[in-house]
């Protein structure tokens, strides 16, 4: 094994328990590389919900909390409200953050509270054996669509930039650089950052949502069917857009105007 | 940080005031809550003081997120804790799961309303009882303390934050809405105290803090001491299990806290909790003809008490009953060792409850050789000392 990954990866936990192919080892690592190369080891904590992606952090040696379906990004502000000092990595899925958790989510995205969320999209939930989630294309045969998805799909980019989010990126696993560096970015915004990172589940999704079966032929479906979007720019049709959508250095961070500080000041007043 | 805005000395508070005074005394450091009839009080006070005292406030999207948000901000090393009511106790239930399986300290208020469903939010009830016990799915034992004063509101907040610290596990501070709402003259300590016991041996999960160096793995799946999920190993789980449930088990009598008012000569015990506490000593008071504070009491409100002196329309003569209290304090875990000891030379129980008679089953079952009787009261209202006296009238009969 490489040395760093040595430092950061419990080698007596492993093997993991990812299937064959699965993008959530490129992730993981993208993240080790971020963190290390921000040197900020002693300085970050990650918290995880419940799914496949919900594994990525529990692997690495770091203060972990795997936490219940849906509710990380909760566990996340409680942690961030006990030590504003420290940085928090929450790993989490399309199920997890859009469906159970998208309360959670679009209430953390509108305080703009500092934490980094990287949102594992395989459009699938691979954990319980491949049903649909939010983000499945419609017309998606799963275990649960048997006769295609009727369902709205949930852009969450979209949604947590509406909802005012500061930084907000989506990367593919055919990215790993240009992930790294928004992990990276991310982290060292001060606001909430929201990373969603396309991957793929040849196991439980495959052919069914993206018409290929084998991880590197969807990888490269990622890599044909996406559009690096830049200011001003328009995707073109049928391309999902990638890239930093959004990156406001000037929102105010949600415990920075929180209560203490103001009460700081009336207690300095009186 | 640790400023403390709280002085000593007397002082007439709310139940729910009080709860927020003594959660900062015992150096609770992160509210975050939403509010919920009759707890709101908690919440509108703590989005005042914890700032004020160098803590955290937040008011989170749902009950849910905020018992999320108190784990989460434990393991970053503050005391944190929420309240809530009714509908809310129930969706933090799965926090609550999560705090007992990964033994996490934090403390859970529940200023009880009726149910179920949106209920009765503005009356009072005793029907959480057994959701306090039973709430989250799954096997884990759950310490309750149940206040019937707004000096034990007090008193037993600062507990529950010693024996969470101390159990390493989740503590239900069962109140209900007569508790706190009511106000009382009640003695408040000066600052803060931040209370961290030593904490038991049979930890069954890594306990350091955040950013302490030590790579914690904070993991919800069964797992060993050090984070590491064993849920697929039958035999390592199920040792597990048994080890967490244990630490609270095996130390049911430690735990305990039960008071008796006239139990000494009494052939009959009123077995009470929380706010029902109060019409059973007056019960008492009222059978025995006691009409001032002279009797020497662990109770302290037995001075507002008979301000109001005897109500006037009572004309039957109780004066023969040999009548005592025992009030539980800590109904979870089920203090069995403690109640059979002290209701040894009793031949009559009687339970009342603000709820179908829930508690009273737990009773029956650990005096079996004793006549239980439940006493259920539903609607809201508490017991009257009459309604008490009556029944233990009937069940001796001697009413004609």
């Amino acid at each position: 094994m490489n040395k760093l990954y040595e430092q950061y990866i419990k080698t007596d936990s492993l093997p993991t328990l990812f299937c064959p192919g699965c993008g959530n080892g490129i992730i993981q690592v993208a993240a080790i590389n971020a963190i290390h190369n921000l040197g900020i080891k002693q300085d970050v904590a990650c918290v995880s919900g419940i799914g496949c992606s919900a594994w990525i952090p529990c692997y690495l040696k770091l203060d972990v909390m795997h936490t219940l379906h849906g509710r990380a990004i909760a566990f996340a502000e409680g942690l961030k409200f006990a030590r504003p000092d420290k940085k928090i990595v929450v790993f989490t899925g399309d199920g997890d953050c859009l469906a159970i958790g998208g309360n959670h989510l679009i209430h953390a995205a509108r305080r703009n509270i500092d934490l980094t969320i990287i949102m594992v999209n395989n459009y699938i939930y691979g954990m319980t054996g491949g049903q649909k989630s939010p983000a499945t294309p419609k017309g998606s045969l799963t275990k649960t669509s048997p006769f295609g998805s009727v369902d709205e799909v949930i852009d969450g980019c979209d949604l947590v930039m509406t909802m005012g989010a500061s930084y907000v990126a989506r990367w593919t696993t055919a990215h790993p650089v240009q992930l790294e560096k928004a992990i990276r970015d991310g982290i060292l915004h001060n606001g909430f950052s929201f990373i969603e990172v396309l991957s793929q589940c040849p196991v439980q999704a495959g052919k069914n949502v993206y018409g290929e079966k084998d991880a590197a032929s969807i990888m490269r479906t990622y890599k044909n069917n996406t559009y690096i979007w830049k200011d001003g720019t328009e995707a073109p049709k049928g391309k999902i857009r990638i890239g930093t959508l959004r990156h406001n250095k000037n929102a105010k961070e949600y415990i920075e105007k929180a209560d203490w500080v103001m009460a700081e000041r009336e207690l300095e007043r009186r | 940080m640790d400023k403390g805005s709280t002085k000593p000395g007397y002082v007439v508070l709310q139940g729910n005031e009080a709860c927020v005074k003594a959660a900062i005394y015992a150096g609770c450091r992160f509210f975050a809550g939403y509010p919920i009839t009759p707890s709101t009080e908690i919440i509108e006070m703590m989005a005042e003081e914890m700032p004020i005292c160098g803590g955290a406030f937040i008011q989170m999207e749902d009950e849910i997120a905020s018992s999320c948000a108190i784990v989460g901000a434990r393991w970053g090393g503050r005391k944190a804790m929420t309240a809530t009511s009714g509908p809310g106790f129930t969706l933090m239930q799965e926090a609550i799961g999560f705090a007992a399986v990964t033994e996490t300290p934090v403390v859970i208020v529940n200023v009880q309303r009726g149910g179920p469903a949106t209920g009765q939010p503005t009356l009072s009830s005793q029907q959480d009882i057994y959701q306090a016990r039973y709430g989250s799915h799954g096997d884990y034992e759950m310490i309750a303390l149940a206040p019937s004063t707004v000096q034990e509101m007090y008193d037993f907040t600062v507990r529950a934050f010693e024996l969470a610290e101390k159990y390493r596990t989740p503590v239900v501070l069962l109140a209900d809405e007569v508790v706190g709402h009511m106000r009382e003259k009640i003695i408040i300590k000066k600052g803060t105290v931040d209370v961290r016991p030593e904490k038991i041996a049979g930890i069954a999960s890594p306990s350091a803090d955040f950013f302490t160096g030590e790579n914690v793995l904070v993991e919800g799946q069964l797992h060993d001491e050090r984070g590491r999920r064993i849920g697929h190993l039958p035999d390592k789980s199920g040792e597990f299990l048994m080890k967490l449930n244990n630490k609270i088990r095996k130390n049911v009598d430690a735990i305990a806290d039960l008071k008796t008012y006239f139990l000494e000569d009494s052939d009959t015990a009123i077995v009470a909790y929380g706010s029902v506490e109060r019409p059973a000593m007056d019960a008492v008071r009222l059978a025995r003809g006691i009409k001032d504070d002279m009797v020497n009491t662990t109770v302290k409100f037995v001075k507002n008490v008979f301000k109001k002196g005897v109500p006037a329309a009572i004309h039957t003569d109780y004066s023969h009953l040999k009548v005592g209290v025992i009030k539980i304090n800590t109904p979870w875990p089920f203090p069995k060792n403690e109640l059979t000891r002290l209701t040894r030379d009793v031949k009559l129980v009687i339970v009342p409850e603000m709820n179908i008679g829930k508690y009273y089953k737990e009773i029956e079952r650990a005096l079996p050789d004793k006549k239980v009787v439940s006493m259920p009261k539903c609607g809201g209202n508490l017991h009257t000392p009459k309604e008490i006296l009556d029944t233990i009238l009937k069940e001796m009969g001697v009413n004609e």
